[in-house]
């Protein structure tokens, strides 16, 4: 019993720094040595970083505001998993918990999936996505399963 | 008995009152510091100037331009003697009109059906005699063809609206349990008065059963059994 609870916490809280790293770290997409987007144009150039703000398109103020508030959600679940540890009547199911998990993994499923579609088009073979936009990609099912674990799972003494 | 303090304070109004009626200080010009427009919309230029002296009924505003690569401005606009004269020759002419009312200190123009050549810097100039010493102002025109949207403006206003129907939800769960709660409390001392314990079961009953099951269910039929077991004895 013990070993699921550790299971569940740490499977939370990877996904939650997985959230943060991805929201936070300017990598969604490389060119050469420029990483763009999620917040910053960044070039480095003579051992210094040169950066801009990004393009002001909608799209991408629309994929910032739903990754961060995929980590808030999922913030917000871990803080209300932790007092239903405590509170939560024996049998009871986290229920709170998870449907603030599971409204994370939609929003992050959300950004992600406007990003890849809208993002620009490469020219040459240098370009890439970056690790933040893989982590994006990862964070989508780990949040659900880690969902739907608080869905079945009981509390027991 | 004139004491030092006396002297002191005789001196200190003798100054301020020479410092307000000898009143040389500059008249100062207030503009936009940048205008913003679409390609086919009319902008407003407002101008302004504080001044110490009344608006004098010669007061002067002048209106310079120039455009965003060139060096030397031209005259479009000058307001003199109570009579605004409109550039008619440059490239505003047909499409500038004065819209101030300089016995307000309002010396603002119209420019109408903007376009992309209009990018440049207007100067204000305004002189309020005798007030004429002062710096004249300056409002960067920037015409678009489509207004880019902000950086964070939609980032803010999507976070900002969930987060706000979060706690709107929470607030009216809390809200729509305490005036259910507040409810059976109110029946149940009404109906205690009126017709004894046997109704009081049933109508705790009833508001048990609305009221949030998954906490209070078990612990909720426990009570209601020993009472109903009680009141049969």
């Amino acid at each position: 019993m013990l070993a699921i609870l550790l299971a569940t916490i740490v499977l939370h809280l990877t996904d939650l720094i997985i959230l943060f790293i991805s929201t936070c770290a300017n990598a969604w997409r490389t060119h050469g040595v420029t990483n763009y987007d999620l917040w910053h144009d960044c070039t480095q150039r003579n051992g210094g970083y040169h950066c801009r703000g990004t393009s002001d398109a909608d799209w991408l103020q629309a994929v910032q505001a739903l990754m961060v508030l995929a980590t808030i959600f999922c913030l917000i679940s871990f803080i209300i998993f932790l007092c239903q540890l405590f509170t939560l009547l024996k049998g009871g199911r986290f229920f709170f918990t998870a449907v603030f998990q599971v409204l994370a993994s939609l929003f992050v499923m959300s950004g992600a999936i406007i990003y890849t579609v809208m993002s620009p088009e490469w020219k040459n073979e240098s370009d890439g996505y970056g690790y933040a936009f893989v982590l994006a990609w990862l964070a989508f099912p780990l949040t659900l399963i880690s969902g739907f674990i608080y869905i079945v799972l009981r509390k027991k003494e | 008995m004139l004491t030092l303090l006396n002297i002191l304070t005789i001196q200190m109004l003798f100054y301020v009152v020479i410092f307000f009626t000898s009143q040389t200080t500059a008249i100062v010009v207030y503009t936009s510091w940048e205008r913003h427009a679409l390609v086919g919309t009319d902008v407003r230029l407002s101008c302004s100037f504080f001044s110490w002296k009344w608006t004098s009924p010669e007061v002067t505003f002048s209106w310079h331009y120039r455009p965003d690569r060139a060096r030397d401005s031209i005259a479009i606009f000058h307001y003199t003697g109570g009579v605004p004269y409109v550039d008619n020759k440059g490239p505003f002419r047909d499409r500038l009109e004065f819209v101030g009312n300089p016995s307000r200190r309002d010396g603002s123009i119209l420019i109408k059906n903007v376009d992309i050549a209009d990018n440049g810097t207007f100067t204000c100039d305004a002189k309020n005699p005798p007030d004429i010493a002062g710096s004249p102002s300056n409002v960067r025109l920037l015409v678009f063809e489509n207004v880019p949207v902000e950086a964070g403006v939609i980032t803010g206003a999507i976070i900002g609206v969930v987060l706000g129907l979060l706690i709107l939800i929470v607030a009216i769960y809390y809200l729509m349990r305490f005036l259910v709660a507040r409810r059976v409390f109110s029946l149940s001392m009404s109906k205690h008065g009126k017709k004894g314990k046997g109704k009081e079961g049933s109508q705790q009953k009833q508001a048990l059963a609305v009221t949030d099951p998954a906490k209070l269910k078990a612990a909720a039929s426990e009570k209601k059994k020993q009472e109903s077991r009680r009141e049969k004895k």
